[in-house]
């Protein structure tokens, strides 16, 4: 059958506004998936950030409890190969942590003792700006989110991040989980993976758990955005530096000793 | 039409390739039963009704997984008004924890494998 | 005209053999990748981009590189660039598609591809990268493709073509500068953040693309009938010369700023390539050698005497070929990881299955650059000239 080509572009349009159809039955019909609300018992703040004091962190010491009680609660895998290691929260030496603040007549010890380091939940997070596909961005209460379901394991946000904070599951994490936590997923290998703020925590009502396995206050969490939060009065107080400040990127982390 | 004897034959076992999924099942027994997920809970009432979970159950963990990790909202109101946590496994496994028995049984039937387990832990089991 | 690729000589068929079982057993090997994860490569935590992405960058430089022959015959129609001009567009064909492949066996989600077109996300550059490549390969496809079955019916092409050779000139360029972007953004990674990442990108591009086509052109000119000219291949020489000599600066202009102001940020990266940092120098001897290539390559393609023998040029060709591939691909993802953002020197150095995988990758882009290539040289042998 002849069919000019201005005809076949006419029926072409019309067959492709057939696929409006069942979205439009969709929605009329109501057969939608129901509506959820907002928790009423979670933490809820403007600006989540974190005060580390670095001279009540006792790591030296070899106190490791809320590495373990972030890793267990999250099942962080225990890779026995370093290069594929996966950790959320860790100790380098301070000089390490610090590259900008160290030198050759630093205090004694200063430059060995062990700095906790984490995500910094930046304010201008460059992570966030890489991701093709949003798996990773900023809430608005400042936390910088992972979606498992969604990242392609691209890396590119590991490149981006200038504090080495993400760890990307380059085999299956399942076998190296001593015990795995039910109530919190695994992850799956070929995706990145970082610490969360504990949000599935704050959510709950719960401080994030590093925070609260600390037997020497050492780590606080508040609200920047809370004049009156304990986060603000300890930056007021004491003499506060945050990593690679002249980056730009604004952590949200922040070391006092 | 030329080269019918190859043709013809040929035709016929394309045709019966491309149709192999519709009569594979069929023709090796396997699928000559109706699937019969087992229940073994407590609880007198899904979130929803049976036939709207069957249909449903996909796209409301679709929904929940960008209700809960990308919006933060961790509620979820059921048709009846009732109110629940949106989580698979605090929520739907607490119940349905029995995953070879229920959960498998109708995804091996129709041959799917969401590949949630990956990382949702399903829970042990209880002890009948 | 595709049929053209399926008839050939023995020696023909025994290419495509050849070329065929190194793509299987690159992709066996790919299977077991997708089975174990990403693992099985040499990658690690701290350098988590490797020879996957190495090829990938590079070969985004030789897919722009058909801008440097088509634009001196379709804006300024210079004639004796008539029959590179299609060789040129498939090597970018193939070049994408080689580039697109080492990305998504770099990918720990493949299945989760399409991700990209569902939730674009306009701030990364990975994004409008896969973008740009996407037009670029169709852009290439089609005018190709077009152009060669115009002169096969001996008429001229269609109209419509025209803008879209107009088109493909800037775009060649925005590929490899959106690619580039992809790095030269990164504060957390001083070794990239650089302005003249772009810049050395397209300078290297229109260096190694124009000589690995110098070679396949002198390859066909022995096996088939085919002979684009000897003006065009020397035209060609001089397009690599100047695109070399630019290269080679700018990598040197990155040598002063570096080691000038000492800032140890940046200089340390520099440092692990061609000197080795706290005792670990894997990358040394191939940072040297791709020097050296450079140097060799210069002085053969300086000289005019050299530069127009074909025996020289070939050398020098496959120098500036390998010098580049050495420089941008491993001596420019490696060391951006080295040090680490903690100052942790962790070294890289790919495993078999990720080379095999690599190397099925590159028997893929030949194997597809030979069926192509066929159908123009049938093309062009069959229309008299």
């Amino acid at each position: 059958m002849k069919v000019s080509r201005r005809g076949f572009l006419r029926l072409g349009g019309l067959a492709v506004l057939g696929l409006l159809i069942r979205p439009a039955f969709d929605s009329w019909s109501g057969n939608g998936v129901a509506r959820s609300s907002a928790a009423a018992r979670g933490l809820v703040a403007k600006k989540w950030a974190m005060v580390i004091d670095l001279s009540a962190c006792l790591t030296s010491d070899g106190c490791r409890d809320c590495i373990e009680a972030c890793h267990s609660v999250h099942n962080v895998p225990a890779l026995t190969n370093p290069k594929h290691e996966v950790k959320w929260l860790w100790k380098v030496p301070y000089a390490a942590a610090f590259p900008d603040q160290e030198h050759a007549f630093i205090a004694a010890g200063l430059r060995e003792t062990p700095s906790l380091v984490l995500c910094n939940h930046c304010e201008r997070p460059p992570c966030v700006s890489v991701c093709p596909t949003r798996a990773t961005w900023q809430r608005e209460d400042g936390i910088v989110m992972m979606d498992y379901h969604r990242c392609i394991g691209c890396r590119y946000c590991m490149a981006a991040c200038p504090y080495g904070a993400r760890s990307f599951n380059w085999v299956n994490p399942r076998p190296f989980i001593a015990e795995i936590e039910p109530g919190f997923p695994t992850r799956t290998r070929g995706v990145v993976e970082k610490c969360n703020f504990c949000e599935e925590r704050l959510a709950q009502g719960l401080l994030p758990a590093c925070v609260e396995a600390c037997p020497h206050q050492a780590l606080v969490f508040g609200d920047l955005a809370n004049p009156d939060s304990e986060v603000r009065r300890l930056l007021s107080s004491r003499y506060s530096i945050r990593r690679k400040p002249g980056l730009g990127t604004e952590p949200k982390v922040y070391y006092i000793r | 039409m030329y080269n019918a004897d190859k043709i013809i034959p040929a035709l016929i076992i394309f045709f019966l390739l491309i149709t192999l999924p519709f009569w594979y099942s069929w023709a090796s027994g396997k699928a000559a039963y109706a699937p019969e997920p087992e229940i073994i809970t407590q609880e007198k009432q899904c979130l929803e009704t049976k036939q709207w979970m069957r249909e449903k159950h996909m796209d409301l963990l679709t929904e929940w997984k960008e209700s809960a990790v990308r919006q933060g909202k961790r509620t979820y109101v059921a048709r009846d008004g009732r109110e629940y946590e949106i989580s698979l496994t605090a929520t739907c496994l607490r119940c349905h924890s029995n995953k070879a028995e229920f959960c498998d049984r109708c995804h091996d039937y129709v041959g799917t494998k969401p590949d949630c387990w990956h990382c949702h832990t399903p829970p042990e089991a209880p002890a009948r | 005209m595709l049929e053209k690729a399926l008839s050939g000589g023995r020696r023909y068929r025994g290419w495509l053999v050849f070329l065929g079982l190194l793509t299987v057993l690159g992709l066996i090997f790919y299977l077991r990748q997708l089975s174990y994860g990403l693992g099985i490569t040499g990658m690690g935590r701290d350098v988590s981009w490797g020879l996957y992405i190495a090829n990938f960058t590079f070969l985004v430089g030789v897919a722009a590189s058909a801008v440097m022959v088509v634009l001196p015959y379709y804006l300024h129609n210079h004639q004796e660039f008539r029959g590179i001009t299609v060789l040129g567009e498939f090597l970018a064909v193939a070049a994408v598609f080689m580039a697109v492949s080492f990305v998504i066996v770099d990918l720990g989600q493949p299945s989760r591809l399409f991700y990209l077109a569902l939730y674009p996300s306009p701030s990364s550059l990975l994004f409008w990268d896969m973008v740009v490549l996407a037009v670029y390969l169709l852009l290439n496809i089609v005018i190709g493709w077009t152009t060669l079955d115009a002169e096969h019916k001996a008429e001229p092409p269609a109209s419509w073509v025209k803008p879209l050779i107009l088109l493909s000139i800037p775009w060649a360029i925005s590929i490899h500068t959106v690619t580039a972007f992809i790095y030269s953004g990164l504060g957390a990674r001083p070794f990239w953040l650089t302005a003249l990442l772009a810049p050395r990108f397209l300078a290297s591009a229109f260096a190694s693309g124009p000589a690995l086509l110098i070679i396949m052109c002198l390859i066909i000119r022995r096996a088939t009938k085919f002979d684009p000219g000897k003006l065009a291949l020397e035209r060609v020489g001089q397009i690599v010369t100047y695109a070399m000599i630019v290269n080679v600066f700018f990598l040197l202009m990155e040598f002063f700023t570096v080691f000038y102001s000492k800032i140890p940020e940046h200089a340390r990266h520099f440092q692990y390539l061609l000197f080795g940092l706290e005792g670990k120098a894997t990358l040394v001897p191939w940072m040297w050698t791709s020097l050296l290539l450079a140097a060799l390559a210069l002085t053969l393609l300086i000289n005019p005497g050299t530069r127009r023998r074909e025996a020289t040029l070939a050398v020098a060709c496959l120098a500036v070929f390998l010098s580049i591939w050495l420089d941008k691909g491993l001596g420019l993802i490696v060391p951006g990881f080295i040090p680490s953002p903690l100052g942790e020197i962790t070294e890289y150095w790919p495993t078999a299955p990720e080379a095999l995988i690599t190397l099925g990758i590159w028997a893929l882009g030949f194997l597809i650059v030979t069926l192509l290539y066929k159908v123009a040289i049938s093309v062009s042998e069959e229309t008299p000239a």
